[in-house]
């Protein structure tokens, strides 16, 4: 793993104004994960975690600050994002929706449908290439997406929540093959979640958030040696140490933000 | 089915065949109660007419209207009036929906053009177009083109509508993921807004369909030589009920017919809902 920064976020603030009532999202948040880097951005439900991860999308821009993706190719686009549950488009095939992003680039027909083939065959999804989302069960539509992104070949992969509508056993599933994938692509994540056990087993490290406004708290390194599984997770003393440390600082946040 | 010691036990496989013929048995009995019906309907008004309980000046049995459909077809006036009809309600349908579509869909991406236009759909859509007939005579004259424009008109305010609530009604997420896939306006016109909007365009253009055939009658029966209107119109001013008749059922028909054709299409060309 080369030790370059890929992405650097120096004192993003967001706030939604409303004449009444402003809320500040997040609050002077610098952060910087290098080339390669799996990192998990934890923390309870509105601290602005996503909200962070849509002005790296594109899809908001920060109240002030800014923030840099390096960027090694003119042909790769700067970053793709796996959606929650909903991110699947119901009037594409299958196939369309792995192409999508290759397609709004225009890129040569041979090359869209070389890429699209692959990672359709990497996550599963070859024999039902024709067919639309909705004959497809939540898991498999979450393999469009992640399909989707990696097809893309971004220079970074922002993931928010995928997992979070899947049942126990499909995550499981889900999460080994996103390892899978990822060891293969080396390619740099952000991953939004509010699982522990997820952020364990996926991150090289994680990133604890503070909610109203959103801030970073604490950083956890997680030195398990890949390739992982959830039993190496469970079984490390101190690993079990650190949930704990996180599990306390959620409900401590949690607490904190009824009040 | 076995028999253990003086219990009988039924294989569960046949139960369930049992089972699910019965339910075919239902939902046959369901399809012919729809075929029914309009026969049902029509062989009481015979049974009526024939034994005097109707007055026959007014309702002739369903079998005499049978024969003066058959006679105006020999003739090949049933055909002149029909085909100019039907000829008015496609050029029609067909101006009236292609601008409701695009300018529907403008309407729904853009904020500014949507506020700029809405307030001129709300004050025109409550006129009705018939009302506007004398001046789109005046203007248009008294040719097949006025009747064109009237249907137009009355086609145009459905689907824009719904357009534009297709537009809006497209979930926030696939906006979102056209604009971090980085789709072109083009793009995302034709692979988001219109495929997205579809499915509430078609109701829209559903609605439009029952109203170009409501219009075209009315508009023919006002200021037409020819049509399925002035058939029914002028036929009723001579008397000739049985082909007053004719032209009624002649209407009911194509509306039916186009019912079950935009149904078709919409399975054709929304296969993924």
């Amino acid at each position: 793993m080369s030790e370059s920064i890929k992405i650097s976020i120096d004192n993003v603030t967001k706030i939604f104004y409303k004449k009444h009532n402003s809320v500040t999202a997040i609050k002077d948040i610098s952060l910087q994960i290098k080339e390669g880097e799996f990192v998990c951005l934890v923390g309870p439900s509105g601290c602005g975690k996503s909200t962070l991860l849509r002005i790296l999308a594109g899809l908001e821009l920060p109240s002030s600050g800014e923030f840099t993706i390096a960027s090694e190719s003119d042909e790769r686009p700067l970053q793709s994002m796996v959606f929650q549950e909903k991110g699947v488009i119901p009037w594409l095939t299958v196939e369309e929706n792995v192409a999508f992003g290759l397609k709004m680039r225009h890129l040569p027909k041979e090359v869209i449908q070389k890429q699209t083939n692959y990672y359709l065959q990497k996550v599963g999804l070859s024999q039902f290439s024709k067919l639309y989302p909705k004959e497809l069960s939540g898991g498999m539509k979450q393999r469009i997406s992640i399909a989707r992104a990696f097809a893309n070949d971004p220079e970074i992969l922002l993931m928010d929540e995928p997992f979070a509508a899947l049942d126990e056993q499909n995550k499981f599933i889900l999460q080994e093959e996103l390892l899978s994938i990822w060891s293969e692509t080396k390619k740099t994540v952000l991953f939004i979640t509010h699982s522990i056990d997820e952020a364990l087993l996926l991150s090289d490290r994680i990133i604890l958030m503070s909610a109203h406004p959103g801030e970073i708290m604490k950083e956890i390194k997680v030195p398990i040696p890949r390739p992982r599984t959830m039993e190496q997770v469970r079984a490390n003393a101190e690993m079990a140490e650190q949930f704990l440390t996180i599990w306390n600082h959620l409900q401590s946040e949690v607490q904190r933000s009824r009040k | 089915m076995r028999d253990e010691k003086g219990v009988v036990l039924f294989d569960p496989y046949e139960t369930e065949q049992q089972e699910w013929k019965k339910q075919q048995v239902k939902e046959r009995f369901k399809q012919l109660l729809t075929i029914i019906s309009p026969l049902f309907i029509l062989m009481i008004w015979e049974i009526c007419s024939q034994t005097g309980i109707l007055d026959i000046r007014f309702f002739p049995p369903p079998t005499a209207i049978l024969g003066t459909f058959f006679d105006l077809i020999a003739s090949g006036e049933l055909f002149k009036h029909v085909s100019v009809s039907l000829y008015r309600i496609a050029a029609g349908f067909l101006l009236g929906v292609i601008p409701g579509v695009i300018i529907g869909l403008l309407m729904g991406l853009y904020a500014p053009i949507r506020h700029f236009i809405s307030p001129l759909i709300m004050a025109f859509m409550p006129i009705p177009t018939l009302a506007l007939l004398p001046i789109i005579i005046i203007i248009f004259g008294i040719g097949d083109f006025s009747k064109v424009v009237t249907i137009a008109g009355s086609v145009f305010f459905p689907v824009v509508i719904n357009t534009v609530a297709g537009v809006l009604n497209i979930e926030r997420v696939y906006l979102d993921v056209a604009k971090n896939y980085g789709a072109s306006p083009k793009d995302f016109f034709m692979k988001i807004a219109f495929p997205g909007a579809l499915p509430v365009m078609l109701e829209g253009i559903q609605m439009g369909q029952a109203i170009a055939l409501l219009t075209i009658v009315a508009a023919e029966m006002m200021g037409a030589t020819s049509g399925i209107g002035y058939l029914i119109w002028t036929s009723y001013k001579a008397f000739m009920l049985k082909e007053m008749f004719v032209g009624l059922v002649i209407i009911s028909f194509f509306g039916f017919l186009f019912s079950l054709f935009l149904r078709g299409l919409q399975k054709k060309i929304v296969p993924w809902r």
